[in-house]
């Protein structure tokens, strides 16, 4: 059995706990430890990538236990994809951080490492508690991340941040424990046989976990009308670990996807697909919406970028929502553009925002910029590719979305939303870039300047090439993201392999006198 | 005992639920532990109320508790601590920051009646 599945797990957790260790060493060795630990793991990812080429999910069985009485960690086409997601805006990120701006928090780096060890986490696991626990560890890595340097703002954004979250996992507990009391397990892959063994009494129940847990996912991934603590945290948060957190909602997203093709679907379980379905396409349009709308009204470039991060999650969910595979594949295709786009904007909102001096991101008029050209050809990709505009990953994974609407009247209305919305992203990204690079004040500004450096434009390039490698090798993905979507509609492989050691007669439940 | 159990956990749920509401911070930090504690006593309870059954299963055993859930419930009780303990911190530190425990971070302004004149 190969141990490949727990790397992306133990290597960021080790390298973490031993840089708690020596967080006193030279800030050199911490970013070797760091820059290591990440390294191994994105190797990591890309070698499970090319092990989940074929149909059969990696299963992974801690302690050899036979499933589903132990914890697995499985990796099919879609963890294999977020992980390598993952693995490449943690490298850029990290990337970017090192010019310096790790300095200032003694912390930052174990802290980024277990963020990425909580995100691996969730991608990989096989069962519904480890994904809360997952989605703890990487939450609180984030509270102590966008809390870096304690001013006012920061404590208060992430006051209202952790509030919420924590909140929304005790609710989750209450969903997970509900599943285990009707069902008895909480291997989902086990969960979605037993579903199709309830009785009609206790199906009430079942539903009742399946609309909390699509709630509390539902707020990670900042949809209407739970969304309200994002723009504050996001837009506060220092940019690197703002452009980290481009891939925090899309965890939500993931777990819905998770949940609602493994463990609700098919045959006469689907009556709990049908309560939760009802509800994902006006949500998702309405948030796609307001975080446009929001867009729109921003006074500083961070939070612009906020709000389209909770767009860009009802773009998705939108995908997600029209049902089919096709709906499902596009929607992939377009969390990855958008994961890598709205972490490139935010890194540009940072150059820019330290370009300017005192005036920071704020749009109003400041001093002239220095590297005017650069940043504003950055800011014109980002926003071009953000907006959808055409040869852009955006406008693929837009197109990709449209083309997969297929019925009657939602079509008039998904194309409407989404093209209207695509045209406001455009105005919100025009109005903030001819504020920010053309209209200039008086040559003298006042507060610091720290002009970007050699190695940001080299993180900022490597982010910008992932999302032009997206558009340039469009087809394989496509591919791939079919190839995605076809397994999940069809989870039987995925239950198959995880439940193994049960087909095989290794295991038997308990009698059932015991209940 | 059921109906005990689940009177009580929907009283603390409920308490927890009016104190997260309020709009200073300590309130604030008791309703989300409270909230905590009332999931944790829900998850106890799904392992069904077994008094005096012992939670390991021999052979020839008839009556045992179920084990998992009480796993659940140690690893949900330590999470629930850590968070608690973290909050609490972020709004000492507010408080010593802003000098108002609200958690906006200032008074809010009271509102004028408008019988009371300008």
């Amino acid at each position: 059995m190969t141990h490949l599945l727990a790397v992306p797990i133990i290597v960021p957790a080790l390298a973490a706990a031993l840089l708690l260790i020596l967080h006193r060493a030279p800030i050199v060795m911490k970013r070797a430890i760091g820059m290591g630990a990440t390294v191994t793991f994105a190797v990591a990812a890309l070698a499970i990538f090319a092990e989940t080429r074929s149909d059969v999910p990696l299963v992974y069985r801690l302690g050899d236990w036979p499933s589903p009485f132990g914890i697995v960690l499985v990796a099919d086409h879609l963890s294999a994809f977020m992980l390598l997601l993952t693995a490449s805006l943690a490298l850029a990120v990290l990337l970017y951080a090192v010019q310096g701006w790790d300095a200032r928090g003694k912390l930052f780096h174990p802290l980024f490492l277990f963020q990425v060890m909580g995100l691996n986490g969730a991608f990989l696991t096989g069962d519904l508690f480890n994904l809360f626990v997952f989605f703890e560890v990487l939450l609180i890595a984030s509270y102590g991340l966008a809390l870096e340097g304690l001013d006012v703002e920061r404590l208060r954004a992430t006051l209202h941040y952790a509030a919420v979250n924590i909140a929304a996992s005790s609710v989750f507990l209450i969903a997970v424990s509900l599943m285990y009391g009707v069902m008895g397990t909480l291997n989902m892959a086990h969960l979605a046989e037993r579903v199709a063994e309830v009785r009609a009494e206790d199906m009430g129940l079942v539903r009742a976990a399946g609309l909390l847990l699509l709630g509390v996912f539902a707020v990670k991934a900042a949809v209407f009308p739970l969304y309200f603590w994002l723009p504050a945290a996001y837009s506060h948060a220092p940019a690197p670990v703002a452009a980290l957190f481009a891939i925090m909602t899309k965890v939500g997203v993931y777990a819905i996807i998770r949940v609602t093709t493994l463990v609700f679907t098919g045959g006469d379980k689907g009556a709990v697909m049908e309560l939760t379905s009802p509800w994902l396409m006006p949500v998702a349009l309405l948030t796609l919406t307001l975080g446009t709308l929001g867009a729109l009204g921003a006074q500083r470039l961070a939070s612009l970028t906020a709000y389209l991060t909770i767009a860009s999650v009802g773009t998705i969910l939108t995908g997600v929502a029209d049902g089919g595979s096709k709906g499902l594949a596009a929607a992939l295709y377009y969390m990855a553009h958008s994961t890598l786009a709205i972490a490139v904007l935010f890194l540009v909102t940072d150059l820019l925002g330290r370009s300017r001096g005192a005036a920071g991101d704020r749009l109003h008029p400041g001093p002239p910029l220095r590297q005017a050209a650069p940043l504003g050809l950055a800011f014109l990709f980002a926003g071009a590719t953000v907006a959808g505009i055409p040869p852009s990953s955006g406008f693929l994974g837009k197109l990709m979305i449209l083309q997969s609407t297929t019925t009657g009247l939602s079509v008039v209305l998904i194309w409407t939303v989404i093209l209207m919305t695509s045209v406001l992203t455009l105005v919100a990204c025009s109005r903030a870039g001819s504020i920010l690079l053309w209209s200039t004040t008086e040559p003298l500004s006042s507060g610091p300047i720290a002009p970007p450096r050699v190695g940001e434009w080299t993180a900022l390039a490597t982010l910008g090439a992932c999302s032009l490698l997206l558009v340039l090798f469009a087809a394989p993905i496509t591919r791939y993201t079919d190839a995605t979507s076809a397994q999940l509609t069809a989870p039987s492989t995925y239950i198959d392999a995880v439940l193994l050691p049960l087909r095989e007669g290794l295991v038997r439940p308990y009698p059932e006198t015991g209940r | 005992m059921e109906l005990i159990m689940a009177v009580g956990i929907g009283i603390v749920t409920a308490c927890a639920v009016y104190l997260l509401l309020r709009g200073r911070t300590f309130p604030m930090v008791l309703g989300l532990s409270m909230l905590s504690t009332a999931g944790n006593l829900f998850i106890f309870s799904m392992g069904r109320l077994r008094p005096g059954a012992p939670p390991i299963v021999a052979a020839g055993t008839e009556s045992y508790a179920d084990p998992v859930p009480q796993a659940l419930v140690l690893t949900a009780i330590v999470i629930g601590f850590g968070m608690t303990g973290f909050v609490m911190a972020l709004a000492v530190r507010m408080y010593h920051q802003t000098g108002s425990d609200h958690v906006d971070g200032f008074e809010p302004v009271p509102e004028r009646r408008p019988e009371q004149g300008p």
